[in-house]
């Protein structure tokens, strides 16, 4: 593989570095894997086109990370004030966005973000070495605030619930409130992760969301191969790591012929097989007993 | 401090499966009582702490603490003042959080919501108040608190109820799960800090012994109701086999 395929991965990985690290809130610290991310993914995306045509590119992740709040706060509006199940509440936020991505999009499907007026954003940074740079950057920043934002109080008090919602239950935090916070932060994170791709590409896509989740969660669990231990720590440098080195195992399979399409099949297994590991070992070792 | 007038709860009104859980109870709890709870399987005694907390509505009547009519107050205000204990110790404590973590939950008063949970300060705190348990838990800090044995879990819940002493708190059967050893020790400490901080407790037990042994005030409860209210001085010439009879067969 050449430098600049490589470099290429590695930017792509760090993108989607930030959508492990969203999608590390809802399916690690809450302990629901959340399908609005599907949703909210392309909704950044959207959001952050729409602004850059205007002339902002940079207000347009800011504006992709709220709008991801957003659809991350109708899905937690849904668990808790409607009694939906989570995986339901997701779907639905899911679907929904699918109308109001193209709303937004002026009814568009896709937007292209070259123009004669606009110059692509990506290449004001420019050239390869500071675009790799900026995104490190950006991802370590991210990492980082998650981290701090874990060790407060505030933080503390979703991990609990994600923990253990019954104790929570009996104490004087409302678990409604938690579900708010875990949810449209890991959404706002997972459309920041949208935005940045679009800017990347100079192109956003309703469809773009499509796989995401999946996507996201096989980031996570590569890393945790790694990464075992079960600290906040541990697994915030799983989601990173994990959703890079992920992104260079799916370059190097795009590689050996498969086609991109494939992908999402391949990214699928990988995270079942990883997921059902624990409960197949156990059912050995229980024949082994017997 | 805790008043009941006339509490009733029943589940499934107005079916077949209706259930009188709680008839008609009305009680006052004194400030600083340690009261024990004694009943037969589905006499009320949970359900009385389930309306006390809030985790479960009255069908009747008004509940008072401190004078104040929190019938309709949501379970996480009156958890403000409200403790309780449950009988497994993985209820009371966030297994992937660890000791210090568990603790500094119940601990943030004063901080705001976004400064650091576990400060130097509340380590210190926090190694002081669990080396008086004597089971080595001080040096376990750092440590997820699944990985801690059952007593020592519940240890730590019982010190995450009073660290932010509460006005009443609650014991639900939280040593029952535990091995006897242990749960001699829960209950000692336990008896020990409700001592220390002056606190109300209420104590739901199946062991008549313990239910004599401890606190100072008997309450028995029957088909929904109390049946019987030992004070501290009848408590003392009680003995087990006295009790025997107030379980329905």
């Amino acid at each position: 593989m050449s430098m600049a395929i490589l470099i290429k991965a590695c930017e792509l990985g760090l993108i989607f570095a930030i959508l492990s690290l969203g999608e590390y809130i809802s399916f690690r610290i809450m302990d629901t894997p959340d399908l609005t991310v599907d949703g909210s993914y392309a909704t950044g995306g959207c959001v952050c086109a729409m602004c850059t045509l205007a002339g902002h590119p940079i207000l347009g992740i800011a504006a992709g990370f709220l709008a991801g709040c957003l659809c991350g706060c109708a899905t937690a509006f849904l668990q808790t004030k409607m009694k939906i199940q989570p995986l339901l509440a997701g779907i639905l936020t899911m679907s929904g966005l699918y109308s109001i991505n193209i709303r937004i999009m002026d009814g568009a499907p896709n937007v292209s973000l070259f123009s004669n007026s606009l110059k692509p954003v990506w290449t004001l940074l420019s050239d390869s070495k500071t675009q790799l740079i900026v995104l490190i950057f950006f991802v370590a920043a991210i990492g980082a605030l998650l981290y701090w934002f874990f060790k407060t109080n505030l933080g503390l008090m979703l991990r609990a619930t994600g923990d253990n919602e019954e104790m929570i239950k009996a104490s004087s935090i409302n678990v409604d409130l938690m579900k708010f916070l875990g949810l449209g932060l890991s959404n706002g994170i997972v459309a920041v992760s949208g935005a940045l791709l679009v800017q990347y590409q100079n192109f956003a896509d309703v469809t773009s969301g499509t796989g995401m989740l999946v996507l996201g969660l096989a980031g996570i669990i590569v890393g945790e191969a790694v990464f075992r231990k079960h600290t906040v720590a541990s697994g915030l440098l799983a989601s990173v790591f994990g959703a890079i080195a992920y992104r260079l195992l799916y370059t190097f399979a795009l590689k050996l012929g498969f086609a991109a399409t494939d992908m999402n099949l391949v990214s699928a297994v990988l995270v079942a097989i990883t997921i059902s590991i624990p409960y197949l070992r156990s059912k050995r070792r229980k024949k082994g007993h017997a | 401090m805790l008043d009941l007038k006339d509490v009733s709860v029943i589940f499934n009104e107005g079916t077949k499966l209706e259930k009188v859980a709680l008839d008609h109870v009305t009680l006052h709890i004194n400030k600083g009582e340690f009261v024990t709870i004694l009943g037969s399987n589905g006499a009320g005694k949970s359900t009385f702490f389930n309306v006390v907390t809030g985790s479960a509505p009255v069908s009747g009547g008004t509940i008072f603490l401190d004078g104040k009519d929190i019938t309709d107050e949501k379970e996480h205000i009156r958890s403000k003042q409200i403790g309780r204990l449950f009988q497994n110790p993985s209820q009371g404590t966030a297994a992937g959080l660890t000791v210090e973590e568990n603790l500094a939950l119940t601990c943030h008063s004063g901080s705001g919501l976004f400064s650091i949970a576990v400060k130097k300060k509340d380590v210190e705190l926090f190694r002081e108040k669990l080396k008086v348990l004597n089971m080595g838990l001080e040096e376990r800090l750092k440590t997820p608190i699944g990985l801690l044995s059952g007593g020592q879990r519940q240890a730590v819940a019982l010190m995450m109820a009073v660290l932010n002493p509460p006005k009443l708190l609650l014991l639900d059967e939280h040593t029952a799960a535990l091995d006897p050893k242990s749960a001699k020790t829960i209950l000692e400490i336990t008896n020990q800090l409700v001592h220390d901080e002056h606190m109300t407790a209420l104590m739901i037990t199946h062991n008549m012994t313990d239910a004599l042994k401890y606190g100072n005030r008997l309450l028995i409860f029957n088909d929904g109701k109390i049946v019987k209210d030992f004070s501290e001085e009848e408590k003392a010439n009680l003995k087990p086999a006295d009790l025997l009879e107030f379980y329905e067969v």
